[in-house]
């Protein structure tokens, strides 16, 4: 069998952060925008983690926690901002929210 | 050979889980899946030999991150499915494929540096380790990433640790206005309050 290198890794990471680009692109609800975010997030962590053992170097780990410290914090501005919007429109639909035109 | 069942196992359950996530019409079910693709990609990380990162991975990621989205979720209605209303779905898929061609072909292109030098190489802190304390008391991976991260990177960490306060502050006063009456039920409530503060003016 073959063995695994880091371009087996770097495929698998940029497989995973096209689904993640896919859901982006194709979510209207919030909550469920949030949710692809994080697995585009993910997908780069893996990638990091990947390339960092390739070199041999730790650079690659410490950018992967930066990583998971900023999705943490984006985490709790978002869900406080989605109560907010919630509160306010009544729904989290994009359409609904929406308020400018084009 | 392990390696190569592991990995496998892991990228195409991930795949399947991440796609899920992306594709179903329930919060819950997406939320779920999200949280197990979260595991599994937990798993890479122990194969990569990043054993702090994996469990860093699994306690804030598959905790505290879920936790959160569990308990947002018990805000929004979360038992009906969601409707979405795709104006151009052919664009979209069309869009979305040819970007996630180019990302794939980025990602997997070959590395240009074949002589990049490892500016923190792994195992740095075995030595230190081994002279300060024995040969009994060294942790690998933990201790590597404790001295680099202690070291070189205790700026960013720093900044890291006032981000992640700041955005604690203001997850609490986004969140934290008008609990007192339901989110779901808004308008009911509203009117009750309504009523209740005509009442008071009356009597």
């Amino acid at each position: 069998m073959m063995e695994i290198g880091i371009s087996h890794y770097l495929i698998l990471s940029g497989i995973l952060f096209s689904i993640g680009f896919m859901g982006v692109l194709r979510r209207k609800n919030l909550l469920m925008l949030f949710f692809a975010t994080e697995v585009m997030l993910n997908a780069v962590n893996v990638a990091f983690a990947a390339i960092g053992n390739y070199y041999g170097d730790l650079s690659g780990q410490m950018f992967a926690f930066f990583v998971i410290a900023v999705a943490a914090s984006e985490v709790a501005v978002g869900l406080g901002l989605l109560i907010v919007l919630y509160k306010k429109y009544g729904s989290l639909d994009l359409d609904v929210i929406s308020s400018m035109k084009g | 050979m392990y390696e190569v069942i592991a990995f496998y196992i892991f990228a195409i359950s991930t795949t399947i889980l991440f796609l899920i996530t992306v594709m179903s019409k329930n919060v819950l079910y997406a939320m779920t899946s999200l949280a197990a693709g979260m595991v599994m990609i937990s798993g890479f990380f122990f194969l990569l030999g990043a054993d702090f990162l994996g469990v860093v991975q699994l306690i804030v990621y598959v905790g505290a991150v879920m936790a959160l989205y569990a308990f947002a979720m018990m805000f929004f209605d979360a038992t009906k499915d969601i409707k979405e209303k795709h104006q151009n779905p052919a664009l979209v898929f069309l869009l979305g494929g040819l970007m996630a061609v180019v990302f794939v072909v980025m990602f997997s292109a070959p590395i240009i540096g074949e002589n990049i030098q490892a500016l923190y190489p792994v195992g740095g802190a075995k030595d230190l380790v081994l002279a300060a304390y024995g040969p009994e008391m060294i942790a690998g991976n933990t201790h590597d990433v404790g001295l680099v991260l202690f070291t070189k990177y205790l700026v960013p960490f720093e900044v890291a640790a006032v981000m992640l306060l700041v955005a604690m502050i203001a997850g609490i006063i986004l969140a934290g206005k008008k609990m007192d009456y339901s989110l779901t039920e808004c308008e009911a409530s509203d009117k009750d309050l309504d009523d209740e503060i005509l009442k008071g003016a009356g009597q």
